[in-house]
């Protein structure tokens, strides 16, 4: 399995950094989520060897984090908060808009595999509820409009 | 040091890998540090620093309850049963992660506590199903009890349970999930007790679920430890599964009869249409070396015994075919022909193999009936080891031999060959949480690369074959590293390990039969030179030492003495002078005609040493056995044999460690080799009394007449077989030979108290007889895996069934 050079250099510069080697494996598998787009069982074997862990512990650390996954997703992870903060400003109807507008529910990807959704725990973005985060940017004081304009704009992105 | 706080420390533990190396706790630095005194529900008590509480309360009697703690695995604090309040700590306390301190004020039973311990199990009951009436666990799980001590009588959830349908893991696993309680027991015990990392925990909270390393099944061991350290019926036994109800069975402790280890289990049985049928194996009471560990064959490989094809009847061949007979006509038969053939041929034309699965008492008496009834020397048995070069070699060393216990506890271990995992589980577990638990330096010399590779401070790989160079080159002889030297490992490599090894003290230098003859004098010459080094032999069957240590041979007597004379053997025996053939000399003498007779005792030679089968069609064959094996079909009369599980008596493994064999199953129809020599023997003419002495001890009235009722008779009794002075009123009692057999071989004058009470007692070599050479070549291993056990494993439905399910299937190729 092969990686690109710039993981490999992050991956050399982290592994010293702990005391164990296992310690890495959480950014190690983060870094190549970002890469591959989701951990497949290739990019399991080749982590769990590295490491020096079986592909079990790999995956039961997979399955303890949310932000972590097995299954392909959309090229756009859009991410919608509905804890307290987020409910309270509105949150769940912008999660039930983007999931009307897109066609999907929770954890599905649109057919054109641009959109993924997600209902997600706190974002840390509770000053500028409601919010949401599609990949690792931020948008913040949603109403249904701005969310349209933002998915919109993704999808102008993607067919450029 | 009083045993409780030995415990104590030995239940301190934590896995090298998990840890960062600073953090680790030193077993060692523990070991030194000051005591410290706390107080717990108003008693003073005194622990070493660094002692968890739990354990500190243990010393005093006080059960603070959990579900996750288990000693000697890392820490888990998972199922908050064990909080308790430690004064001066706003909160409630977990007390199997609270290290003792002094002057700590600890109260384990308030209102408080009793509440939050209500809770916690309310909890856990909260989606666990209450199919208690038909789980195997219902009964002797941890949950009922516990809910019987500490629970609430009743539960404020309304909810609908969550179910789950049950899933296999593998042909002995299967894993019920709504009753875990996620205590991860399991996968502690399969990481860091067996490091096969088996099992993991995926997801996360009331999600979070206990799953197999290759998705829908196992791929492991198949030890079975998971199952049974588990606390509840979450993970049950495809042996045991709905067999029985625990309370239905019967405990019987006694010693595993498959490799040579020596562990202790626990045999469940229930009365059946056929005598005592064993359901289940265990060693829940941690008695024996083994604490709670067994491989997949002490758990499940008991099953051999309730096979369909067991022999229950005596056969003898009337015109060409093996007939059913009665007990009576086949002794006179047997008894009539062995007379006849030794009073016309003399001793000489009769062959004798003896077994490596039954008792030392059996072995002995073999010995004993073949030179002294048989007037032969014509004895041998299925080597595995060379125990006469060991006792040569070690004899008049005091304190050479190492027991079992020892490996565990051993600051360095020295191992040449083998593969322990494999062939020797218990020893394998031994070296693992050795060095696991006390950082034991394990240096290891084998022409594979091992699974115990993973826990050695130094692998050295050498060319297959050249394992007696090691000895040779460790004994001192320089030019031997030539053969042994390869890019990685230079002669210098070598020079610096030998040098390593000569400053450990307390070795312990264990070897497989790759090592023979010459090669273990050089080893035990190289190790007489450390301080406190000990030896073990490795050999592969239940009995396999007390086989060597009983004499099958044709040129020893018990305890290693040359039949040729000068042991008290040749005060009390009549010994032919010469010395007897071996194996392959009957073998010869069979096919030449000279070999009038053989006499196999639970030993399958055609079937195991690949001997031809038309050898002995000119003699007189017996053999006595549990299946028509491959030698049994040739014979003339067929036997039908208790096992080891099926008879009472002692056996030795390989380290010399002697323990006591209990009559668990009982299948009608079949005698223990013990009644069926002596009834030969009986039937020959010869004077019983002369071969078991029994009819000895005291006749007295047991204190029946004082009122047996209140216990006296069996003070009485316990303090006569205590003394070894019961009454054995018919031959028919090994414990009379085990009274010869301590007389006169060396070694076997241990503690009958402690045999008595189920502890091992270590022979020693020091006194033994000075051996004889063995021909290298007579040593056949028999390379038996986790899942493969001599003769037996193919009459165990489990192993089979192991074995299929391990097997890899075939790429599929174009038949052109």
């Amino acid at each position: 399995m092969k990686f690109s050079d710039e993981f490999e250099a992050r991956f050399a510069e982290m592994v010293p950094h702990y005391p164990t080697k296992r310690s890495a494996l959480v950014p190690t598998l983060l870094y190549a989520q970002d890469e591959v787009g989701f951990l497949s069982d290739e990019v399991i074997a080749e982590i769990a060897s590295r490491l020096d862990l079986t592909e079990l512990e790999v995956r039961n650390v997979i399955s303890y984090y949310s932000m972590l996954t097995t299954k392909p997703r959309g090229k756009f992870n859009v991410q919608v908060c509905t804890n307290i903060s987020c409910m309270v400003r509105g949150g769940e109807d912008i999660l039930h808009h983007c999931a009307k507008k897109l066609g999907i529910g929770h954890k599905q990807t649109t057919p054109d595999g641009l959109f993924t959704l997600e209902e997600v725990e706190c974002i840390g973005a509770c000053s500028w509820a409601p919010a949401a985060q599609v990949n690792y940017d931020f948008h913040e004081n949603l109403t249904t409009e701005k969310m349209d304009r933002i998915l919109d704009e993704y999808k102008k992105k993607a067919t450029q | 040091m009083p045993a409780g706080l030995r415990l104590l420390r030995e239940c301190e533990g934590e896995t090298p890998s998990r840890q960062p190396a600073g953090r680790r706790r030193d077993k060692s630095r523990l070991l030194n540090m000051a005591d410290v005194t706390l107080t717990v529900d108003g008693k003073k008590v005194t622990a070493p620093a660094g002692t968890l509480l739990i354990e500190a309360c243990k010393t005093v009697g006080i059960e603070v309850p959990s579900f996750c703690y288990y000693p000697n695995l890392s820490l888990q604090g998972a199922c908050r049963m064990c909080l308790v309040k430690v004064e001066k700590m706003p909160k409630l306390q977990t007390a199997c992660t609270t290290v003792v301190g002094e002057g700590m004020v600890v109260i384990t039973d308030s209102d408080e506590i009793k509440q939050a311990r209500k809770s916690m199990l309310e909890m856990l009951l909260g989606n666990h199903p209450l199919d208690c009436p038909v789980c195997d666990a219902g009964g002797e799980c941890e949950l009922q009890d516990m809910t019987f001590s500490y629970g609430a009588a009743e539960s404020k959830f309304m909810e609908a349970k969550n179910h789950k349908e049950e899933q296999q893991w593998s042909p002995v696993v299967f894993f019920d999930r709504p009753r875990c309680i996620l205590c991860y027991r399991c996968v502690r015990v399969c990481g860091e007790g067996m490091d096969v990392w088996a099992l993991g925990v995926q997801n996360r909270g009331v999600s979070s679920l206990i799953a197999p390393n290759k998705e829908d099944h196992l791929e492991c061991e198949e030890c079975g430890m998971c199952i049974d350290i588990c606390p509840v019926g979450a993970l049950t036994s495809g042996a045991y599964r709905y067999k029985t109800r625990p309370w239905e069975m019967k405990h019987v402790g006694t010693v595993c009869t498959h490799c040579g280890d020596g562990c202790k289990t626990t045999l469940g049985v229930r009365r059946s249409d056929t005598g005592m049928e064993i359901v289940r194996g265990d060693n829940r009471d941690k008695s024996g070396t083994n604490g709670d560990f067994l491989c997949i064959k002490g758990r499940y490989a008991f099953d051999f015994a309730n096979h369909e094809e067991r022999l229950t009847q005596p056969l003898i061949r009337k015109n060409g075919k093996l007939t059913p007979a009665t007990w009576e006509e086949t002794f006179a038969l047997v008894g009539k022909k062995f007379a006849e053939v030794r009073d016309k041929d003399g001793g000489s034309a009769i062959g004798v193999i003896g077994s490596t699965r039954t008792t030392n008492e059996e072995a002995y008496l073999l010995s004993k009936f073949a030179r002294v009834v048989l007037k032969t020397n014509n004895v041998d048995h299925h080597r595995t080891a060379d125990f006469p070069a060991l006792s040569a070699a070690l004899r008049g060393k005091p304190d050479a031999t190492a027991s079992m216990a020892d490996v565990y506890n051993a600051p360095a271990i020295l191992l040449i060959g083998n593969d322990p995992t494999e062939q020797h589980p218990l020893l394998a577990w031994q070296i693992r949480n050795n060095v696991r638990l006390h950082r034991a330096r394990l240096y290891l010399l084998n022409s594979q690369p091992i699974k115990l590779r993973r826990q050695a401070t130094s692998f050295t790989q050498i060319p297959a074959g050249t394992e007696g160079k090691v000895a040779s080159f460790l004994s001192g002889d320089d030019a031997a590293a030539n053969a042994l030297a390869s890019p990685s490992t230079n002669r210098d490599a070598w020079t610096a390990l030998r040098d390593k090894l000569h400053e450990e003290k307390n070795l312990i230098i264990i070897f497989g039969a790759e090592i023979r003859g010459n090669d273990i004098a050089s080893l035990i010459a190289f190790g007489s030179a450390l301080e406190g080094a000990k030896f073990i032999c490795l050999a592969d069957y239940a009995n396999s030492r007390g086989a060597a240590d009983m004499g099958l041979y044709p040129d020893l007597l018990p305890g290693y003495h040359p039949t040729a004379g000068g042991s008290d053997f040749h005060q009390e025996w009549a010994i032919p002078p010469t010395a007897g053939l071996d194996l392959p000399g009957m073998v010869e003498a069979g096919k030449s005609g000279k070999l009038k007779a053989l006499y196999v005792v639970g030993s399958n030679p055609i079937g195991r040493l690949n001997i031809d089968p038309f050898a002995c069609s000119k003699s007189f064959v017996v053999v006595q056995d549990m299946f028509l094996t491959e030698t049994a079909v040739i014979a003339d009369v067929v036997l039908p044999a208790a096992n080891a599980y099926e008879k009472s008596g002692t056996m030795t493994n390989t380290c010399g460690d002697v323990q006591l064999v209990k009559k668990a199953g009982e299948i009608s129809g079949t005698k223990a080799d013990f009644e069926m020599i002596v009834r030969i023997a009986d039937a020959m003419g010869f004077d019983v009394r002369k071969l078991v002495p029994f009819g000895g001890g005291t006749h007295a009235d047991m204190g029946q007449s004082r009122g047996a009722q209140s216990g006296e008779a069996d003070r009485h009794a316990v303090w006569l077989e205590m003394q070894g002075l019961e009454p054995k009123l018919t031959p028919l009692d090994p414990m009379a030979i085990l009274d010869e057999i301590q007389r006169l071989v060396p070694g076997y004058d241990v503690s009958r108290v402690n045999l008595l009470a189920g502890n091992i007692e270590h022979t020693s070599l020091t006194k033994s007889g000075p051996g004889a050479a063995q021909k290298p070549e007579s040593i056949s291993p028999a390379h038996d895996g986790l899942f493969t056990s001599g003769t037996l494993g193919r009459y165990s439905r489990t192993l089979k069934s192991v074995m299929e399910s391990h097997e890899v299937k075939p790429a599929e190729v174009a038949a052109d």
